[in-house]
């Protein structure tokens, strides 16, 4: 019999509700998994038993529920630091919207899920409390920036958790560790308290099991927020009723220039059975293009680092977080505590977003970005008239080694190409795990919807993960 | 790119082996980031936003702000419930 931390929150929830197992028994699984498996997998940066947030609600959907949160979304009163040296120590004198939702549904909230510090990288190599393992082989990343988050939900330490994506950071680590993981519509899910990195790009979304509590999460931290002035005053669908629906007669875009040459072949050959397995579910597979696919990475690394410079100015030892022992001067103590606070990617991001951002390079750095923006969107919106639904891989390989990109930024950089243009241009979209390579590392594939289209992509995921299912 | 120049304005006080390190790398980026000169954008309006919005407006209503005394102490250093810091003019 499967232990208790091994399974959904929607079969748990059945238990719970018919009393064959109390929130206790849950815990207690939990906290024996993690006790094994943290020493190895370092999901956490600091995973305090006694720190967990127990909510007082005893009926609500999440009720007796853990789950994990990523380092960047401030919770009141427990340490928030980003696995960022310059923020170690900050307790958050306020809570996220997101994680607030969570906790008026019933969840218990285990924080702090490891991560690329100030979510900038894709392997959660760059935290400085440490890298996260993957837990299908050690040996090899878990994706990042959520890796804990992704990590948490794969090796059974928690039922569920909460990543945040710039620019891929939920689906490709997602992908790399075999679970689900979904990006929202921009603005779908607020950002308040949630940490800045690129103000454009980022958005809070769930990482869980299976598809059917994708759609759970979804339906508690989805919602309209006044402290959140990007936040979508859009109404919000109960997801769940698209689960198990057909897709017959469903147009899925297959964008050619997404299948390139530097794709891993056993990626490529996964994704071409999830094709046939939804074209045997009915739905129609059409050719389409997104022409401006290569020039996203580009127009990305611009302004995502762009905004992240402008963004963690803040953090000059004035008001919050680290501050550099016996500064000389004022300007002495910034330049001394971001030196000493950040980590290399960090420092490099804000190098090279404070250059495109610089007099005489805006023009053709930052606002030439934007142009090509513009152009990526309507990309979308072109093949959105002819399809319902875009299909692509979540990422051109597998998990690779821990190190491997370490020391080449641009390398990493390429592992977001499929998920890039998602943040661009503010689409939601799912990570779905569609097998695995013959070292039995995860392979995900990617669902990408019309904006505040989730429904569309939780239908077809549901769809495709009953015909996979073992 | 003159890094130099680059991390003073970035406020970022980096040693000699990481301006050497990051120099190089960043030089790499930029040369990628160069592709983006083959598209003509002369006509194209930029996208700030992918969700168009604009003007959000909120009612003017006093609301309680955060306890001012429980933000003190995560302040790096306080005095009479204000920020301290190094002074800014020489005397």
């Amino acid at each position: 019999m499967k232990k208790l931390n091994e399974l959904k929150i929607h079969e748990l929830r059945n238990m719970l509700d018919n009393k064959s197992i109390s929130p206790e028994e849950i815990m207690r699984d939990v906290v024996s998994c993690i006790d094994t498996s943290e020493k190895n997998l370092h999901a956490f940066v600091k995973c305090d038993k006694n720190g967990l947030i127990r909510s007082k609600k005893p009926n609500g959907p999440l009720s007796g529920i853990p789950i994990a949160i990523k380092d960047n979304m401030c919770i009141e009163g427990v340490e928030t630091t980003c696995s960022s040296r310059i923020l170690e120590g900050f307790i958050p004198p306020y809570t996220a919207t997101a994680v607030q939702k969570l906790i008026d549904a019933g969840a218990i909230l285990v924080p702090r899920a490891n991560m690329d510090e100030f979510a900038m990288g894709s392997s959660t190599e760059t935290s400085a409390f440490g890298p996260t393992r993957n837990p299908h082989n050690l040996e090899y990343v878990p994706g990042g920036s959520s890796g804990g988050s992704a990590v948490s939900v794969a090796g059974n330490e928690v039922i569920a958790s909460l990543g945040s994506d710039t620019g891929g950071s939920i689906r490709q680590p997602a992908a790399l560790c075999g679970v689900v993981g979904m990006k929202p519509t921009y603005g779908r899910v607020s950002r308040y308290g949630l940490i800045a990195f690129a103000s454009s790009l980022d958005q809070i979304g769930p990482i869980t099991k299976d598809i059917t509590d994708c759609a759970i999460l979804m339906n508690v931290i989805s919602g309209y927020d006044p402290s959140d002035s990007t936040s979508a005053n859009v109404p919000v669908p109960d997801f769940m009723k698209v689960l198990g629906q057909s897709v017959k007669g469903m147009k899925i875009g297959i964008p050619r220039e997404y299948f390139i040459d530097g794709m891993d072949k056993e990626v490529s050959a996964a994704i071409q059975n999830a094709i046939k397995i939804l074209q045997g579910q009915g739905a129609e597979m059409v050719d389409i293009n997104l022409p401006h696919t290569e020039y996203a990475v580009a127009a990305y690394y611009i302004l995502a680092t762009a905004e992240a410079s402008s963004n963690l100015a803040r953090y000059d030892g004035v008001q919050y977080g680290h501050r550099t022992k016996e500064p000389a001067s004022l300007i002495d103590m910034y330049f001394r505590t971001r030196e000493e606070g950040f980590g290399p990617e960090v420092k490099r991001r804000i190098i090279l977003g404070t250059y495109v951002l610089s007099a005489g390079y805006y023009d053709a750095y930052y606002l030439k970005a934007l142009k090509v923006r513009t152009l990526i969107s309507k990309d979308f919106s072109d093949a959105f008239k002819k399809v319902d639904v875009i299909l692509t891989p979540t990422s051109p390989t597998p998990a690779f080694k821990i190190g491997e990109r370490a020391e080449d930024p641009l390398q990493m950089y390429l592992s977001d190409i499929y998920t890039i243009s998602v943040n661009l241009a503010g689409l939601p979209a799912v990570s779905l795990p569609c097998g695995k390579t013959k070292n039995k590392l995860p392979i995900g594939l990617q669902l990408i919807g019309k904006p505040f289209d989730e429904e569309t992509i939780i239908k077809v995921g549901s769809a495709f993960e009953e015909a996979t299912k073992e | 790119m003159n890094i130099d120049y680059v991390a003073k304005l970035a406020r970022l006080e980096l040693s000699g082996e990481e301006k050497e390190k990051y120099g190089k790398q960043l030089t790499d980026i930029l040369q990628y980031i160069e592709k983006l000169n083959k598209l003509d954008t002369s006509n194209i309006e930029p996208t700030a936003h992918a969700i168009a919005m604009k003007n959000v407006w909120r009612e003017d209503i006093v609301k309680p702000s955060l306890d001012r005394d429980g933000l003190q102490k995560i302040m790096p250093m306080m005095k009479d419930g204000f920020f301290k810091v190094p002074p800014i003019i020489e005397q």
